[in-house]
């Protein structure tokens, strides 16, 4: 078998346990639906403001929303003896990694990119804003999905590891969320998102490249 | 075949076991035993590679095993404490899953197959969690089946079978070593394999 075709294994594999286990990926879909939504009914309907604040608010509901998603990772993997044999697998680990990387994301990242125009419309944001809120996202939670595994990894087995990660990771979270919403503002303000976009695409290319690196090396700390 | 030199085990500051020496060769298999807490778990665990060795040397055909990688990954098959089952997945899907992680395409005609071999026809399409104890165990124990390794290590495979499974796993080990394997094994029980008898490695506290 090829790379590839285990790399799709394992991501078809993560897939089908998210697909059995619904209530935990809709969790945090709908975390991300309300927070976001408490904001307009908070403020009350004025739209200067609304559409000031909304990059912000959105970009910070899907850090939170994809924090709550990072937990269940690798724990279970953990538990249930999977991750042992991963590593024991004679392919290479950051391969198998990469894979439920992208599981995740495809379970965790892909709904709030999808989401995120209709909850938009909240906040009064015009089409176009929309169009580069969605591109920023879908930039930008590939690279949660990323950076948060290893924090995940770093806090397997580890005991209030819930809290834990979201210490470690959120920090690591800034730039994403700088140049995540600094691009629909820029859109909004009509400076143009691309200088933006760009710099966010750079760091999921330098992400996708170190990431999975990193958390193999995490993993195999936390299975000694 | 498996050459173990001068292997010591450190666990937090206890040193567990110390200049423990063994060797396994082609059709010879090794029954490790101990009391509660010597380090036998973590003695599989370093054979595998998954925990890092103190001091000493494992080699596998005269190489040690952390200089070959991936070529020593495929030379082996770990059965743990835990299953590593889904418990969302059918017990077809777990097989067919661990083995496509492993490198090796199962389909799902081959997988059915080997799980009527370990007793569970007609619980192909059943979620693991619905399955026994003992259950789940025979679906683990069906990696053996479709992996090509020549040296198992399983740590206490006979847990929760009952007595058919024990037999079917010993008839199992016993074809396994007549086609040139290897096995070490760890059981509190007697284990009696067709033709074959065992080498006794018992550890004790240092």
């Amino acid at each position: 078998m090829s790379a590839f075709s285990v790399f799709l294994a394992v991501v078809r594999r993560d897939l089908l346990v998210a697909l059995r286990r619904k209530s935990e990926v809709l969790t945090s879909l709908f975390f991300f639906v309300i927070v976001v939504s408490l904001f307009p009914l908070g403020i009350g309907p004025e739209m200067d403001l609304l559409r000031k604040i909304a990059p912000g608010v959105l970009w910070v509901a899907a850090l939170l929303a994809t924090m709550l998603s990072l937990n269940r990772l690798f724990a279970n993997d953990h538990a249930d003896g999977s991750l042992e044999q991963m590593a024991l697998a004679p392919v290479p680990l950051g391969l198998l990694v990469g894979g439920k990387i992208f599981a995740h994301w495809l379970v965790s990242g892909l709904p709030l990119v999808l989401i995120a125009p209709v909850l938009g419309i909240q906040f009064d944001l015009g089409s176009r804003a929309l169009g580069v809120l969605m591109l920023s996202l879908l930039l930008g939670t590939p690279l949660l999905s990323l950076i948060g595994a290893i924090g995940a990894a770093l806090t397997l087995g580890v005991r209030g590891g819930g809290v834990l990660v979201s210490l470690l990771t959120l920090p690591l979270y800034v730039p994403a969320l700088i140049f995540g919403a600094g691009a629909v503002e820029a859109d909004i303000s009509g400076m143009g998102a691309a200088g933006h976009l760009s710099l966010l695409g750079g760091l999921l290319a330098l992400a996708v490249f170190f990431a999975p690196w990193a958390t193999t090396g995490a993993l195999k700390i936390a299975l000694e | 075949m498996l050459t173990v030199s001068d292997l010591a085990c450190v666990r937090g500051d206890r040193r567990l076991f110390a200049g423990l020496e063994f060797a396994i060769e082609a059709r010879n298999w090794i029954h490790l035993t101990g009391e509660n807490g010597v380090g036998k778990t973590s003695l599989m665990r370093m054979l595998v590679g998954l925990a890092p060795v103190e001091a000493g040397e494992i080699r596998w055909h005269g190489t040690p095993i952390r200089s070959l990688g991936d070529d020593y990954r495929r030379a082996v098959c770990y059965l743990g404490h835990h299953n590593a089952l889904k418990e969302e997945l059918t017990a077809r899907e777990n097989l067919c899953v661990g083995a496509a992680v492993s490198g090796i395409a199962l389909g799902d005609d081959a997988a059915d197959a080997l799980l009527a071999r370990v007793g569970l026809a007609g619980r192909e399409q059943l979620p693991v969690r619905f399955l026994s104890q003992g259950q789940k165990r025979r679906v683990a124990l069906a990696r053996l089946l479709w992996s090509e390794a020549p040296l198992w290590v399983l740590d206490e495979p006979f847990v929760a079978l009952d007595t058919a499974a024990v037999a079917w796993l010993a008839a199992t080990l016993a074809a396994h070593l007549a086609e040139g394997g290897m096995a070490i094994v760890t059981s509190h029980q007697e284990v009696t394999i067709a033709g074959n008898t065992a080498q006794q490695l018992r550890l004790v506290r240092s």
